[in-house]
């Protein structure tokens, strides 16, 4: 009995599911679709980031060989070459290496030169050790002979044997490529010679730029930490490969969550798409579902009847989407780099690398997505009482019951709450939940909201039946209408969004630029060239230079497990500073004796400092000390940026060189000629390698690396709203064919079948506009949250809100006219038929 | 006449830059004492090689070797640089343990500088990292060494003076005068201290031979490889034999000395010394073919007499493949009425000089 009671309801499943799915294949299509685009984005964007930062996480050991641990010099002036036999003895270490390690140029192709002791590298970085080629045996020490990593070979074209010149802080040698890298990965650009040929051919002599160390197998890790950073000098600080991973990681963090959290809003909103089209699907089975009920099948039975429609949509969704994200993924890294477009990571592009769990992560994701969206309006559907729902195929729900709005507002109340709290881990982690109650509020909002909106207007009688008409249906059927409008809501909502805070960082960084950009001309050596002071009056003495200010950045490491800071050396003053930098706070008094420095906001909110507040920078031994004089507004330097005065830098370092200079010419001064006069000016081996630029061009560079980076997030933008648009037609088409039986009607007590249509066409047009209104409020509000709290939280800077008013009308237009156009075309299939048929049309 | 290959290589295979000037070994320099105990940096290269046989608490018997090279490069001389490989030090040590069957050994090397590794002039102490040679006041030298498998803690006390090599310390390796080293041996040293294997410490005593040697031109261009041994005599002799060949296996030249228990000390010739090869050993790491026990048959006043060398076990090899280091083999051997150190070179096919 029971095992025939099973068949039976399988059979009923069967052709129930077939049935539908016969019926409305385009429907059935369009949920698969919006699942796997949902899960293909998520899916992409976690494979790009894994690739990406493995690639960065092996070029970082690529260049370090292995180290157990390493001493690395604070800043680009390295450390006293006492760190290493102060490091060697340390107990614990068992070998210790000291490595130069400079930017380089050959034949304008960039790589990295080490200098190495072979022996100490032998046993502590076997992997960056050079091995001579045939006939190049005794070449081990030669103070000529340079070793090239496969990659540099490739990239260069120099065999063992042939010269190549090599320039690396601001020194150019001839050396002799004396053998290969075999240990180096062939993307790496690598290049190896003798420590003490590198110090004395590039300007090195005594400093350091790291010591890499081997620790015994038994060694407490703790313990030698804490014995070295006792014993290093000033200038040096302590890094193993997990800090170094980890600063890579910190590097593009938050661009790649913000990515995956935009994966996760198409995700989201294939499952609106699945939730609007399981429950139209559900509304116009009422009748049928009853039936069923009234022969036996329980109320259970409804639920897992409709949950397996939308398992088999997820399944075989998710499982398209997981495909066609490894495609993107592929696709993306050929396209545009392992950092998406963000300028990250300067590597080759990565091949992406299957993750097994992410795959079965996205492919739960996708389904559970499905999986909600249908059994959400099941449950609704098995509450109807079946001999209610047998004679009446309208909506569920009354319309004169009042409309709930307490949960929506306790939602809203609670991502209010989220948007105050702060980042966990460097991310916005309450921010993005703030985005997520805030977007359920508004959606459970959405009924009420409607009903709101559309009272006035029913209430008033309109001449024109076709208006009337669509206003009065609208309200009657509050179900279907929300149903309607949660998906435009949705999708409008997240895409206004993203625009806004894109269109405010956009012009952000556009009038930053204007203020930052103030020269005529700006000069820059490339190739780690260097000015010294006597070449740096040449410069200023050229004619039509009004003023020149010179100037040097360099990478300074605070913190081991953060990327480094950005260390700008140029000319400033306290009393000038309101001209010079485009500064956030009053300028706070320096005491006596303590070093004035200029912290960007991003370094301000990294590290946790404000205007007076002490500063400890690797500069100038121990007895320097320096204080946050004012902090400065900078979108260009995501980790931070230091700016200190170049006599400041000059008295603690002895470092005189510089490397950039910014050019006021006289007002009478052509450029061109100032350029060329520069130009002339410069020392002949400089002279190749120094890049000038007018401000407008450095503009224009900064806005399209700008316009580069966000490319992916327009891109899955566009997604949302294509997925959004496409759930508002098929929502409108359903209902619409759904109540041919209504038209039928319509048509018997006198209205043209234009009326209809036109009726169709304002319902569509009202359902978009008010969608529309709804979403770009909902929109704006949450765009206050990704400018004032993930964007802070994320990247560390802050910025106005910019609202794109263009845009915003552009897609309630749109909106209005994708629903209405649907319903239209929607409608012509519907009341194609003839009007008898309709009327007597059981279903 | 004994010597690390890499350090060879790196040595005497590179051409001296043109600019970097070698002193010359000449005959009728008058070695002193202490000084010469120091290193010599002028000169090419330079070692210091202790070998010697060892009898435990545990009483079983053990071979040592603890070797400091030093050499000149005539790299980065002009480089004021505190790591310009002006000077550096290689250390090699062994330990034959017939309960192990085969050579444990480990080595280190360094440019000298910046207190990390050095060779002392004037004075015995030559060290590399936390490896160290050196003499103490009273005569006593020490040799402190922690390898991979096993840590030496060892002091010598000379009992005999020492023996110069050749004429009064000159002593030619080739057939021309300026193919030559200045050689001197402290044989019959006496020895105490520990041996550390597996975390176990073993006292020890023995006898053992130091040899040092400082060149800058020392082999002919045909050789290919050579033969040496050194042996204390029970009854307080010592025999210095060596030869160097040529790829064919015939000797170049030959040389070594003999001293009597009295003291009395006879210069052997080339035609002085004559090596057989009585048992071959194939290693099987290696593929190597060594004359593993030999027959040294030396020509002295009173007469020839022979010397059948016969290993403390067969697998003394030392395999440096790995850190780019020569294969060659270094072992303690017996003969009648005596013990002491064969050193075979150019057997595994490999060596470039």
């Amino acid at each position: 009995m029971d095992r025939l009671a099973g068949a039976g309801a399988t059979l009923a499943f069967r052709w129930l599911l077939w049935g539908e799915w016969r019926r409305h294949p385009g429907r059935v299509v369009l949920g698969v679709l919006a699942i796997a685009v949902g899960v293909a984005l998520g899916f992409a964007v976690h494979l790009i980031n894994g690739s990406a930062l493995a690639s960065f996480d092996r070029a970082v050991r690529g260049v370090n060989g292995s180290a157990d641990l390493q001493v690395r010099a604070a800043s680009r002036l390295g450390m006293p070459d006492a760190a290493y036999p102060r490091a060697a003895v340390v107990g614990g270490v068992v070998d210790a290496s000291p490595v130069v390690e400079l930017p380089a140029f050959v034949r304008g192709e960039r790589l990295t030169l080490l200098g190495l002791d072979v022996f100490r590298a032998g046993a502590v970085t076997p992997s960056l050790v050079g091995v001579p080629a045939e006939g190049q045996e005794a070449a081990v020490f030669a103070e000529d002979a340079v070793f090239l990593s496969r990659g540099t070979q490739a990239a260069l074209g120099a065999r063992a044997g042939e010269e190549i010149v090599l320039a690396a802080n601001g020194r150019t040698a001839r050396l002799r490529v004396a053998g290969a890298m075999p240990g180096v990965d062939d993307d790496r650009r690598l290049a190896a010679m003798d420590v003490a040929a590198a110090q004395l051919r590039f300007g090195r002599l005594g400093r350091l730029d790291r010591v890499d160390l081997k620790l015994a197998a038994n060694a407490d890790p703790g313990q030698v930490r804490a014995a070295l950073t006792a014993a290093l000098p000033s200038g040096a600080t302590l890094s193993s490969a997990d800090a170094a991973a980890e600063s890579g990681d910190a590097l593009s963090r938050a661009y790649r969550v913000n990515l995956s959290m935009l994966a996760m809003v198409a995700l989201l909103t294939g499952g609106f798409l699945v939730y609007s089209a399981q429950e139209l699907s559900v509304a116009r089975r009422l009748r049928s579902f009853a039936l069923l009920r009234t022969l036996g099948l329980p109320r259970r039975g409804i639920i897992a009847q409709v949950a397996v429609e939308g398992l088999a949509l997820g399944m075989i969704g998710a499982v398209l989407g997981l495909a066609g994200g490894y495609g993107l993924a592929l696709l993306a890294l050929r396209l545009l780099g392992g950092d998406l477009g963000g300028g990250y990571f300067q590597a080759a592009a990565p091949v992406p690398v299957f993750a097994p769990g992410a795959a079965l992560f996205f492919l739960a994701l996708g389904i559970t997505a499905a999986l909600g969206g249908s059994i959400l309006p099941a449950r609704a559907a098995a509450r109807a009482a079946p001999a209610v729902a047998l004679k009446n195929a309208g909506d569920v729900i009354d319309p004169r019951s009042p409309a709930p709005w307490r949960l929506a507002l306790l939602l809203f109340v609670g991502g209010a709450w989220a948007a105050f709290l702060p980042a966990i881990g460097g991310l916005p982690l309450f921010g993005y939940l703030s985005i997520a109650l805030l977007l359920a509020g508004g959606i459970a909002l959405m009924p009420w909201l409607a009903r709101a909106l559309l009272d006035p207007l029913s209430r008033r009688s309109i001449r024109v039946p076709a208006v009337d008409l669509a206003v009065r249906r609208l309200r009657g059927a509050p179900g279907q209408a929300a149903v309607a409008l949660c998906g435009i809501v949705a999708s409008t909502a997240l895409m206004i969004a993203m625009a806004t805070m894109v269109a405010s960082f956009r012009g952000a960084v556009d009038d930053w630029l204007g203020q930052v950009l103030v020269a005529d001309l700006y000069l820059r050596l490339e190739g780690g060239g260097s000015l010294d002071p006597a070449a740096q009056a040449q410069l200023a003495a050229a004619p039509g230079v009004a003023r020149i200010d010179f100037g040097r950045q360099s990478p300074v490491l605070l913190d081991p497990a953060r990327p480094p800071v950005t260390l700008i050396v140029r000319p400033i003053s306290p009393a000038a500073a309101q001209g010079t930098l485009p500064l956030l706070t009053p300028v706070a008094p320096a005491p006596l004796g303590a070093i004035a420095v200029w912290v960007s906001e991003p370094a301000a909110r990294l590290y946790d400092l404000e205007p007076g507040e002490p500063l400890a920078l690797p500069l100038g031994g121990r007895g320097a000390r320096f204080v946050v004089a004012a902090v400065w507004r900078d979108y260009a330097r995501q980790h931070g940026s230091i700016v200190i005065d170049g006599a400041d830098y000059d008295r603690l370092t002895g470092d005189l060189g510089r490397d950039e200079a910014a050019v006021l010419l006289r007002p009478d001064a052509s450029r061109v000629a100032a350029r060329e006069a520069l130009l002339a000016r410069l020392l002949p081996e400089l002279r190749t390698t120094a890049a000038m630029a007018e401000p407008q061009q450095l503009r224009r560079l900064a806005l399209t690396l700008f316009d580069r980076s966000f490319a992916v997030t327009y891109v899955l933008e566009a997604v949302a709203i294509l997925v959004g648009l496409a759930g508002v037609a098929a929502t409108v088409s359903a209902q619409t064919v759904a109540r041919a039986r209504e038209f039928g009607m319509l048509r018997h007590i006198g209205m043209g079948r234009r009326s209809v249509l036109l009726m169709l066409g304002n319902e569509g047009a009202l359902l978009g506009l008010v969608g529309g209104v709804a979403g770009v409020l909902l929109g704006l509000v949450l765009a206050r949250v990704l400018i004032s709290v993930v964007n802070p939280q994320s990247f560390n800077w802050t910025m106005a809100t910019l609202v794109p008013w263009g845009l915003l009308a552009g897609v309630v237009v749109a909106l209005v006219a994708a629903a209405a156009g649907t319903a239209v075309l929607a409608g012509r299939r519907a009341t194609a038929q003839d009007a008898l048929l309709s009327v007597r049309e059981d279903w | 006449m004994r010597v690390l290959l890499l350090f060879l290589i790196l040595a005497l295979a590179a051409p001296a830059p043109a600019q970097v000037r070698y002193p010359e070994v000449r005959p009728g320099v008058l070695l002193r004492f202490p000084a010469d105990h120091g290193a010599h940096p002028a000169f090419r290269i330079e070692w210091w090689y202790v070998t010697g046989w060892l009898t435990g608490e545990d009483g079983r018997e053990r071979g040592f070797q603890v070797t400091f090279f030093r050499t000149r490069p005539g790299v980065g001389e002009a480089n004021p640089s505190a790591l310009a490989p002006r000077q550096i030090l290689f250390a090699h040590a062994g330990l034959s343990d017939p309960a192990v069957g085969r050579l444990l050994h480990d080595q280190r090397a360094a440019r000298a500088g910046l207190g990390l590794a050095g060779a002392r002039v004037g004075d015995l102490d030559v060290a590399v990292r936390d490896w160290r040679l050196r003499l103490l006041p009273g005569n006593r030298m020490v040799a402190t060494i922690t390898a991979r498998e096993f840590a030496l803690d060892l002091a010598f006390r000379p009992t005999q003076p020492i023996l110069l090599q050749g004429k009064r310390g000159y002593s030619q390796k080739g057939p021309r005068p300026d193919q030559a080293s200045y050689y001197y041996s402290v044989p019959q040293l006496a020895v105490s201290g520990a041996v550390e294997q597996g975390g176990r410490r073993v006292g020890v005593t023995g006898r053992a031979w130091l040899d040092r040697e400082w060149s800058s031109t020392l082999l002919a261009r045909a050789a290919a490889g050579w033969d040496w041994a050194g042996l204390n005599m029970d009854d307080g002799a010592a025999l210095t034999a060596f030869r160097v060949r040529d790829r064919s296996g015939r000797s170049i030249w030959a040389g070594g000395s003999f001293r009597h228990r009295d003291g009395q000390l006879t210069e052997l010739g080339p035609d002085d010394v004559r090596f057989a090869a009585l048992r071959r050993w194939r290693s099987p790491r290696t593929g190597g073919i060594y004359p593993i026990e030999q027959l040294i048959t030396v020509r002295l006043p009173d007469g020839l007499r022979r010397y059948p060398l016969r290993p403390l076990f067969a697998d003394q090899e030392l395999d440096g493949r790995v850190l780019g280091l020569p294969v060659y083999w270094e072992g303690a051997v017996r003969t009648v009425g005596g013990r002491g150190y064969l050193e075979l070179t150019g057997y595994a096919g490999n060596l470039r000089l």
